[in-house]
């Protein structure tokens, strides 16, 4: 197990560092110039040389990439073009309100997508299984913003159950109730790829010999689906939500920008209006490094669950 | 086997992908449903007595009626007219990055899977680096750091859905070089570049069209989200992601002003999701996710 997991970690260093030289070339390939487009077209000359010098912009390419790369290895992305704040304090303000917006949304994707996954396998082409698919297949075709007003007009405004703008503040209570509304309508496309996940992992699993002879040894209905399917179809509905971790992020920031919530999504709003390429830069660097460590925490469960996968 | 028959699977291919399409009911039911918008859109200014740009401030903010349909927005333009004019560059963005990701990712997979070796491990890394970014934000990003107009949006959803289309097309390449009538192909001098345009690719393109569809989906989707945000095609063009976003001002007292355009957005994806969901499973239960 520990030599899957280090083979796993090593083979993530290569990828990361691809990103980095991905983020760094894209910033840099940029029309126009970054201290004009800071200080403006009416900056003097010594001020926008001093804003370069400041910046290291003047250097050549491959002496910024290493002066990049060693200040991460000391865990900085570099400071504001606009604020002069660090980036990492900046993005880690703001990243706790994306995760938890984003596992509320995987949470509701398992309470409601997982049971309806599991009928639907067990109704299997039933009207219910065809209602339930066409309601998925909705679900995932919903635009994040669409789900978003509609839940605000419904529950905030026609029912006045949750507020319009969710403030994560206050105690846990509080945080939660504000979570309740964004995280439902995050949720949807994640009840989505769950029911479908969890439909087509229960028919595959309803379908092997160990089930038949379960139920030939006359295992009870609730005990054969709960105890004997259930627990291996758990293995591919991990992964999908491994696999749209980075959906639910790109998502995220929607759903932040229509209820107003703090978070990466506002972040990036700001950094774009701002034209701060730094922030930009590191918001790019540390989502795509999320990813890549959410996939292999994923990689990591699977070989947990499932021994055969290590073999590979 | 001869080279006569090495033309019959992928003939027969192509026909049951039309059979299945005829059989499906949800996907042909997607299937016109999309043609409709397309059309809809193309034919805008007939279907439509109002223009998209047309300012009449005495009728802002109404709703549905016989004269605006889906009523009107804060300029007092027609919201249906504005609808049908957004989903014009809606699809032609979506339609072209998905063909173009299509081409050149496919192109990519197939290289990378035929050659295999360095070639492969080169090409795939690569793809999977880009998979690492979350796919919105990598499209903000770019669409950011270039500037926001046809061009950049197009090569920014380009780009993220580049990798998918890559990783699809190797696997079935791989399997593919071993069979015969690749080796037949060989044996008879063709040149590389020929057996993959000629013998591997249209075999593969039964699943690749099929997952085009989800994936014009999707792009259409992504340029929805970036225009919301407010990097879409500059105004006055009208893009149903800002109809929404400026539309969301009047969510109190005009609700609908940000809502049809969000059905609108709605529709496309559902339909094509449609057609592409249902010829999926059809073509191989295993891609099923």
């Amino acid at each position: 197990m520990i030599g899957f997991i280090t083979k796993r970690l090593l083979s993530t260093i290569p990828t990361l560092f691809g990103v980095l030289v991905i983020v760094f070339v894209m910033i840099r390939v940029a029309p126009g110039d970054p201290a004009l487009a800071i200080l403006g077209d009416n900056a003097s000359q010594e001020a926008l040389d001093a804003f370069r010098d400041r910046m290291g912009l003047n250097d050549s390419m491959l002496v910024q990439f290493g002066r990049f790369l060693s200040d991460l290895a000391q865990g900085s992305l570099g400071t504001s073009m606009v604020s002069g704040k660090p980036v990492v304090t900046s993005v880690m303000e703001v990243l706790p309100y994306t995760l938890e917006l984003a596992l509320g949304a995987i949470f509701f994707g398992i309470i409601i997508g997982l049971p309806l996954g599991i009928i639907s396998a067990l109704w299997r082409n039933g009207w219910l299984d065809y209602f339930l698919r066409v309601v998925s297949l909705l679900g995932l075709s919903f635009p994040a913003f669409l789900t978003a007003i509609l839940l605000i007009l419904w529950l905030s405004i026609e029912w006045r159950i949750f507020p319009v703008i969710s403030s994560p503040t206050g105690g846990p209570i509080d945080r939660i109730y504000n979570l309740i509304l964004p995280a439902l309508s995050l949720g949807v496309i994640m009840v989505a790829y769950i029911m479908r996940t969890a439909r087509s992992a229960m028919l595959d699993v309803l379908g092997e010999d160990y089930i038949r002879t379960a139920r030939a040894k006359g295992a009870p209905g609730r005990r054969l689906i709960l105890h004997h399917a259930l627990r291996n179809a758990l293995i591919p509905i991990v992964t999908v939500v491994g696999l749209y971790f980075g959906l639910l992020i790109g998502n995220a920031v929607l759903t932040e920008i229509i209820f107003n919530r703090p978070g990466l999504g506002k972040l990036i709003v700001l950094s774009l209006n701002q034209r701060d390429y730094t922030t930009l830069q590191g918001l790019m660097v540390i989502s795509a490094f999320l990813i890549v460590i959410v996939n292999l925490l994923t990689d990591i469960c699977y070989a947990l669950v499932d021994p055969r996968v290590k073999l590979k | 086997m001869t080279l006569a028959d090495t033309n019959t699977p992928q003939r027969t291919r192509t026909a049951s992908l039309l059979r299945l399409a005829r059989k499906n009911k949800l996907s042909a039911f997607g299937l016109l449903m999309f043609t409709l918008i397309v059309l809809a859109s193309i034919f805008a200014p007939f279907i439509s007595p109002h223009d998209p740009l047309d300012q009449n401030i005495l009728d802002r903010l109404q709703d549905r009626s016989a004269e605006y349909i889906l009523g009107t927005d804060t300029f007092g333009r027609d919201t249906f007219t504005r609808i049908l004019y957004g989903l014009r560059v809606s699809l032609m963005i979506g339609l072209t990055s998905t063909f173009l990701a299509m081409v050149l990712g496919c192109s990519l997979g197939i290289i990378a899977g035929y050659r295999g070796g360095w070639v492969d491990s080169l090409i795939m890394r690569v793809m999977d680096m880009l998979l690492a970014f979350p796919t919105l934000i990598t499209g903000l990003f770019i669409v950011a750091v270039l500037g926001a107009n046809f061009v950049n949006i197009v090569l920014a959803i380009t780009v993220t859905i580049l990798p998918k289309f890559a990783r699809v097309a190797r696997a079935p390449t791989i399997a593919l070089k071993e069979r015969e009538f690749v080796e037949a192909a060989r044996a008879l001098g063709y040149s590389d570049i020929r057996i993959m345009a000629v013998h591997i690719a249209p075999n593969i393109l039964g699943e690749v069209v099929v997952l085009a569809s989800l994936w014009a989906a999707y792009a259409i989707r992504i340029e929805a989200y970036l225009s919301f945000i407010g990097l879409g095609v500059a105004p006055p063009t009208p893009t149903l992601g800002t109809m929404i976003r400026d539309g969301f001002n009047h969510i109190l007292d005009a609700p609908f002003v940000s809502i049809y355009p969000g059905f609108a957005v709605l529709l496309v994806v559902l339909s094509l999701n449609l057609v592409g969901d249902g010829l999926r499973d059809a073509i191989d239960p295993k891609l099923r996710d």
